[in-house]
């Protein structure tokens, strides 16, 4: 009776492993933030994005079986890594995409180097990631804080913010870009008064922008994003922030925050972003396919960022013909430049960080909007090679040597 | 002009008067909660939901009717006080003789499908809603610039708060509620109808919230989230209070909202926990609550 349990164990697994020698299994995990302040900039809209990516690939044809799977980290780094152990160990995921809130990237991060597996990081913007943080296994695909300060905070420096204050979310991402936009506005000529941080997700900030306020400093600097930067600058227009003569510079605000607001609330916004829907025929283009899922929304560059890491991603899973070795597939994708019709043509460097220009754009005012969705003025353009911040200033692990 | 702990005074007046604006959104929602518990002993955690549908059901009336702030306030807990009866004829009437768990369990899950539902439809970014005209602008005060609107909300919620507390503890109406839970057999045998004020008085309490609701929207971001992220504290602000107090509620509130205002300038990070760390206290030296009667 054993030996017939047995015997009929080792058909069937002999079965099942014949059955997969046929093509390459590949699974991609979307880990991201689909119910808290995150969830528009990012969440089901960058599922849809992998998914795009996906079928835009055709499988199929380059003798792949791709599957995508999801799940909701809460912005909790705890849970966000047991989801990513659980993925990576048990539901043989090869890859995970998104993960917007820093601090639960650098979890998901360190779990994958743990198990040699890949991360394309779209939605976080700590630029540790590809400083002292870097990993041969992860690769920051959208933006990151150095470059958002480079842009937004020097322009508003190079306009006459000379005086800031900071209104910082209190945890990894908030931290970075108040540290990363202070080296700024002091390397030109700006200065600091002070700062003070909040907890995320936050929903009243009188008491903060009072603070701000009484600093009488010309520029506010909002080191938050999502729902918090929108509740900063409602509030703002309710205390009198402009009409005191003072500014926020929001420092990272996606377009999902703008249609939030409200071109009345928000015109005049001076941001930055690696992506615009309505940049070109391309873009508009596939906006239009992602709207079929998601009616009524725009893509903010963090959706577009998942859709272009997932193409080039299984690109390089096709050329290598196998997603096991997470090293070999990122090694794969630094060496392969890259060509998609969001981002156009461009690199992944060494240390880990994808290269593309990145745009300066200011929110248009209700009179200057003639549809909807026509949000942004392009103001500046800033070439791939000067958007991020230098190699040599990284201090990254992988390139010091 | 002096400095108190190194801020200075007009800073620190400034923050005191913030905090009994947030303070008088606390009263509120937890007066709301209190009367829910207190008369009804049924945990609601639905409440924070139903603050936040106040606030939606205000958005939509706007941009779909056309129907401004002042007709809101009155609309609004009307048409969500009705759902809260419904809730409470259908759902709620059956876990009377159960465990107060049942219905912490029944209320939460509704609480996630009621946002949940919302998610789905308008997204997490919030809806914008502006302050109504009349409202608008603000005044300087010397210490600080202090919104009209704001100003509105601690006057509005001041006489609310006592009109409730009125109702029920010095009317007859009151009596009979407050006879009804302590009794609900005897007050039965006068031939007053007790399971019709149950759920009027859950309607009340739910009325209670979406008026927070509305109020919190031209100021608060309008998004499904707004609910859950209050509701924890609102009942840890009843819980101090003593969760039969009508008053204890109100009181706490306004306190609470100080309390946490000082501490967004002495310690901003700690905001977020302060109250729980005073709720820690005070359960460990008075178990029923600050102004709570002993069970």
């Amino acid at each position: 009776m054993r030996l017939a349990a047995s015997l009929a164990f080792a058909f069937a697994a002999l079965i099942g492993t014949a059955a997969q020698a046929q093509e390459t299994t590949v699974k991609i995990g979307v880990l991201t933030d689909m119910s808290s302040l995150y969830a528009d900039a990012t969440g089901p809209g960058s599922l849809v994005a992998a998914k795009m990516a996906v079928q835009d690939f055709n499988p199929a044809a380059h003798g792949l079986k791709v599957e995508v799977v999801s799940a909701d980290h809460q912005n909790k780094p705890d849970v966000g890594s047991n989801i990513a152990r659980q993925w990576f160990d048990v539901d043989h995921v090869d890859a995970i995409v998104d993960v917007p809130n820093s601090g639960v990237a650098l979890a998901v991060s360190e779990v994958t180097r743990e198990k040699n597996k890949v991360f394309l990081v779209s939605g976080a913007a700590i630029s540790d990631l590809t400083g002292p943080k870097c990993s041969p296994n992860t690769i920051h695909w959208t933006y990151d804080t150095w470059m958002l300060a480079n842009s937004t905070g020097k322009s508003v420096v190079k306009t006459g913010g000379d005086t800031w204050f900071f209104l910082t979310s209190d945890y990894a991402f908030g931290h970075a870009l108040e540290r990363d936009t202070t080296a700024v506005v002091v390397a030109n000529g700006g200065r600091v008064v002070g700062s003070v941080s909040h907890p995320l997700n936050n929903q009243d900030f009188s008491s903060y922008l009072l603070q701000a306020q009484t600093s009488k400093a010309k520029i506010i600097g909002l080191a938050n994003a999502g729902g918090d930067t929108i509740n900063a600058i409602k509030q703002g227009a309710e205390f009198g922030i402009t009409a005191g003569g003072q500014h926020f510079a929001g420092l990272l605000v996606f377009i999902s925050d703008v249609e939030a607001l409200g071109l009345k609330t928000a015109q005049g916004l001076v941001l930055t972003e690696t992506f615009y829907w309505d940049m070109n025929d391309a873009t508009r283009a596939w906006t239009k396919r992602w709207q079929t899922e998601r009616k009524g929304k725009l893509p903010t560059m963090i959706q577009a960022g998942v859709y272009s890491a997932v193409l080039h991603y299984l690109k390089a899973v096709a050329a290598l013909k196998s997603a096991a070795d997470g090293k070999a597939v990122v090694a794969k994708m630094k060496e392969m430049p890259t060509d998609d019709p969001l981002f156009g043509k461009g690199m992944v460097r060494a240390d880990g960080r994808k290269i593309h220009p990145a745009y300066l754009f200011q929110v248009k005012s209700p009179a200057e909007s003639k549809y909807p969705g026509d949000d942004y003025i392009l103001k500046a353009t800033i070439p791939a090679d000067q958007a991020f911040r230098p190699m040599k200033d990284d201090h990254c692990p992988l390139v010091t040597n | 002009m002096f400095e108190i702990f190194g801020i200075p005074s007009q800073a620190l007046f400034a923050q005191l008067l913030l905090g009994l604006i947030n303070g008088s959104f606390y009263a509120l929602l937890s007066l709301g909660l209190a009367v829910i518990f207190g008369m009804l002993n049924i945990i609601n955690f639905t409440h924070g939901a139903q603050y936040m549908m106040g606030a939606f059901v205000a958005y939509m009336l706007l941009q779909y009717l056309g129907v401004n702030y002042w007709a809101a306030l009155v609309v609004v807990p009307v048409l969500v006080g009705l759902l809260g009866i419904l809730i409470e004829r259908l759902l709620l009437q059956h876990l009377r003789k159960l465990d107060h768990l049942y219905g912490l369990i029944l209320t939460f899950g509704l609480a996630l499908i009621i946002e949940g539902l919302f998610r789905n439809y308008y997204g997490s970014s919030g809806q914008p809603y502006q302050v109504p005209e009349a409202l608008r602008g603000g005044r300087n005060l010397g210490f600080m610039y202090l919104p009209n609107y704001r100003a509105w909300v601690i006057a509005a919620s001041l006489v609310v708060c006592f009109a409730t507390w009125y109702l029920i503890e010095r009317t007859r109406l009151g009596s009979y509620l407050r006879a009804a839970t302590e009794n609900p057999t005897l007050v039965r045998a006068f031939g007053i109808n007790v399971p019709r004020m149950v759920t009027l008085t859950y309607g009340f309490g739910v009325a209670l919230a979406a008026l927070a609701g509305v109020m919190a929207a031209p100021i608060y971001n309008v998004s499904p989230q707004m609910g859950s992220d209050l509701i924890i504290v609102v009942f840890a602000v009843v819980v101090i209070g003593g969760m039969g107090s009508i008053m204890g509620a109100i009181v706490t509130g306004f306190m609470l909202g100080i309390v946490e205002g000082l501490t967004k300038v002495f310690f901003p990070e700690a905001s977020n926990t302060v109250i729980f760390a005073i709720m820690i206290i005070v359960l460990l030296l008075r178990p029923a609550g600050l102004f709570g009667r002993a069970a």
